[in-house]
């Protein structure tokens, strides 16, 4: 479970998040909408322990994220992240991208880690490119990549930042089912994305997020579809 | 008649070819060192502060701004006034690898800026610590994208080490410089020493091209 308890973040003089509290539970899939600069992927970077936060706790799995005492590589095993830059490492290939985590954070076998590895990609459908450069891929199948990248790792949670901004619109299908597929054999998962569809059909809660609070959350549908708070309303109606 | 000069023949080989091979080795030498030394720099000035950055940048554009052939010679000089009279072959390797050390660690430098922070980010979000991050990510990324400088660096660094006979090394040109003196045959020997500088550069030029084509990914 990931216990975000009333976390506050500055850059700077700016506050991004202001007192932020939430609880995701296993199995659950939690999407975040919000306009840009709400905060919605400033928060999935503190989750991951990327950026420090100035108050406040987040728990996962008991463990205190930013606590001094906290072994961060140790706890980012568990927690994988997809960003909307793909990042692939061009001087690997397919394989050798999702294989190098395995091998020297876990000290996998090479054998072990190549297994694992090509289990994730075929899993993701790219089960033919192992000998493939990333960078002759499509940005859809390079950010299939990341995700197999991370799924290697085996983490217990996802989070996926805006994984689709990116991407030429037709790609974004192939992703998002990607998405649909981890959030079908139960991954927990959470996704700051601007596909509301996606936010509708796919996660169990919906938040939203507005200057740096959670102005509403709630069953994905009803968020999506019959918003209660002025906000959530303005904001949606724009982005249809 | 007879002349005071002795001309070119097959017995000048062996003279010729110890030039040749004293060229390689204080070439190979500077660029070895220059590396190892650039990568160290290079690193350093990528990862620290301002100061730290002013500090070694000042002495860095010192090295690359006065002409090497200056530096060689104050530097032999200043050693040698300084009661530590240094064979010409140690002198002008030392004065050469700094020169490179000073073009190679902008190099290096400018290829760990060049990986992108996000990829850093993304190494570190799958677990890796700061030092996996380097080794794995930074340091092969950068190396790649700075090769065709280093390779420039290099070859450059065989051509500057004619240099060095200013100094009293019996490289290459001070080889030829010696049988001009005595031949009186500027064209020929010309000619021929820049052919071996040629053939000396080739091969590394080549490689670097070969290097290129597989990494070009």
């Amino acid at each position: 479970m990931i216990s975000i308890q009333n976390v506050h973040k500055s850059f700077g003089d700016l506050e991004v998040l202001k007192g932020v509290s939430l609880d995701v539970a296993n199995g659950e899939v939690l999407s975040i909408i919000g306009g840009s600069g709400s905060g919605k992927s400033t928060l999935l970077y503190c989750i991951n322990a990327i950026e420090a936060i100035h108050k406040g706790k987040i728990i996962v799995d008991d463990v205190d994220v930013h606590s001094k005492d906290t072994n961060k590589d140790k706890l980012r095993q568990k927690l994988g992240m997809v960003f909307q830059q793909w990042n692939s490492f061009p001087h690997l290939t397919v394989l050798e991208n999702a294989a190098l985590a395995p091998r020297i954070v876990k000290k996998m076998s090479k054998d072990e880690a190549i297994e694992i590895a090509k289990k994730e990609l075929e899993h993701v459908g790219l089960g033919d490119k192992f000998d493939v450069y990333p960078t002759k891929m499509s940005g859809g199948q390079q950010q299939r990549l990341a995700i197999a990248r991370a799924l290697a790792m085996k983490p217990d949670y996802m989070l996926f930042d805006e994984v689709t901004s990116a991407l030429d619109p037709e790609l974004v299908g192939e992703v998002l089912d990607t998405l649909r597929l981890l959030a079908d054999e139960g991954m927990t998962m959470i996704c700051v994305t601007h596909e509301m569809g996606f936010a509708r059909d796919v996660s169990d809660r919906v938040a939203y997020f507005h200057q740096g609070v959670i102005a509403e959350i709630g069953e994905a549908k009803q968020v999506i579809t019959d918003p209660q708070n002025p906000l959530t309303q303005k904001f949606l109606s724009k982005v249809r | 008649m007879n002349s005071l000069f002795t001309p070119l023949s097959w017995n000048d080989t062996g003279f010729i070819l110890t030039g040749v091979m004293n060229t390689v080795t204080i070439s190979v030498l500077a660029i070895v060192l220059g590396t190892v030394l650039g990568l160290i720099v290079g690193f350093i000035r990528a990862e620290s502060n301002k100061l730290v950055n002013m500090l070694f940048g000042g002495l860095l554009d010192v090295l690359r701004s006065v002409p090497l052939i200056i530096q060689l010679v104050l530097f032999s000089t200043f050693v040698g006034a300084a009661g530590i009279p240094l064979d010409p072959f140690v002198a002008g390797s030392i004065v050469l690898s700094l020169y490179t050390m000073a073009f190679m660690s902008e190099v290096f430098r400018s290829g760990f800026e060049s990986v992108p922070v996000s990829m850093q980010t993304a190494a570190r979000s799958l677990g890796m610590n700061h030092w996996q991050t380097i080794y794995h990510i930074r340091l092969p990324i950068g190396l790649r994208a700075v090769f065709p400088s280093w390779l420039g660096v290099a070859l450059s660094v065989i051509k500057d080490s004619a240099l060095v006979s200013v100094i009293g090394y019996m490289e290459l040109l001070r080889t030829s410089e010696q049988l001009i003196s005595r031949t009186q045959q500027p064209l020929e020997i010309l000619i021929g020493v820049g052919i071996f500088y040629f053939i000396i550069s080739y091969p590394l030029s080549s490689y670097g091209r070969y290097v290129e084509r597989k990494m070009a990914i």
